[in-house]
């Protein structure tokens, strides 16, 4: 019944897949990240205790949300390729981790430029800012690693294996809100239950959350093409792309 | 509009710095992140094209040899 997917694997059909995929997620994600952004900063009302501080939130909790699920795709694209060693996805995991880093970078400052007005303190060593701090050296480890091997069977199977290890960093920084005493607020959107937020704030939080993830899967689809490319050089089709494009 | 005025939206009840400074660091490194993820694509086209025009010199030069 899944077969079809199988033939994704193949790089030729997995590189004209992304490429009519780029541009729908491209769009989607401009188009979301702008009125979310532009409902947040301008439209959304004033907090009554952090005033207008709170704005931050709009990018704040979709890049520290995106920052694990982004480790989550790419810890499952890395099983992949370890269980059944499809190359396809080790590329994607390779893809990923750049992104990744970049989001969790952007939590983290987002976080400190909002906790100095509101805790009076750019940083403190708290659960949940110490395990995303975490986050942030699992990725560049894992980037690092890749690119520290010539042979990328190699390369994508040793940072595979740290990014699986890693893993167990995710339920941390979920839960670390709940388990330890922290200055970290916990989290005012729930799943099963009403938000403890009003809608007026929920909706534009909402839509750039999934505007930042469709934007993380607009940049790997980009990254993946290259990383296809790149790992493809010897192939007929990329010669023949190489000769039409590459050349100045 | 929550904010009557201009100088109202960009001073952010007083948090102008802290919510502008979250927001530029968010799109420069997002742009950054962008640009430099579109250019890598031409890169390894324009590396292949090098490769190839290398190998073909060294076939000639095998050839007349």
């Amino acid at each position: 019944m899944w077969k079809w997917l199988h033939s994704y694997a193949d790089p030729e059909r997995a590189y004209k897949l992304s490429s009519n995929l780029l541009p729908w997620f491209a769009t989607l994600a401009i188009a979301f990240i702008g009125i979310g952004t532009i409902w947040g900063l301008g439209f959304a009302p004033t907090d009554y205790q952090q005033g207008d501080s709170y704005r931050i939130i709009f990018i704040h909790v979709p890049a520290a949300s995106m920052s694990m699920a982004a480790y989550m795709a790419m810890a499952t694209c890395s099983f992949i390729g370890l269980v059944w060693q499809i190359k396809s996805a080790d590329w994607a995991a390779a893809s990923i981790a750049p992104i990744g880093a970049v989001i969790t970078f952007i939590a983290l400052i987002t976080g400190s430029t909002w906790g100095k007005p509101m805790w009076g303190a750019w940083w403190v060593w708290d659960a949940r800012l110490t395990s995303e701090l975490v986050l942030l050296f699992l990725y560049l480890g894992i980037i690092s690693l890749y690119a520290s091997f010539e042979d990328k069977v190699l390369a994508a199977r040793a940072s595979g294996i740290l990014a699986l290890v890693g893993v167990i960093n995710i339920p941390i920084i979920k839960y670390s809100v709940d388990w330890w005493s922290s200055l970290h607020q916990p989290s005012t959107i729930r799943i099963t239950e009403k938000s403890t937020m009003s809608t007026d704030m929920l909706y534009p939080l909402l839509i750039n959350i999934v505007g930042f993830g469709l934007m993380i899967a607009a940049i790997t689809i980009v990254r993946f093409r290259s990383e296809i490319l790149a790992r493809n050089g010897m192939r007929p089709w990329v010669r023949e792309l190489a000769k039409a494009e590459g050349v100045k | 509009m929550q904010f009557d005025s201009i100088s109202e939206f960009l001073n952010m009840g007083g948090y102008a710095f802290y919510v502008w400074l979250a927001y530029g660091v968010t799109f420069f490194s997002l742009g950054t992140l962008v640009v430099s993820s579109v250019r890598q694509k031409r890169k390894v086209l324009v590396d292949i094209a090098k490769k190839i025009q290398r190998e073909e010199r060294l076939k000639e030069t095998r050839s007349t040899k």
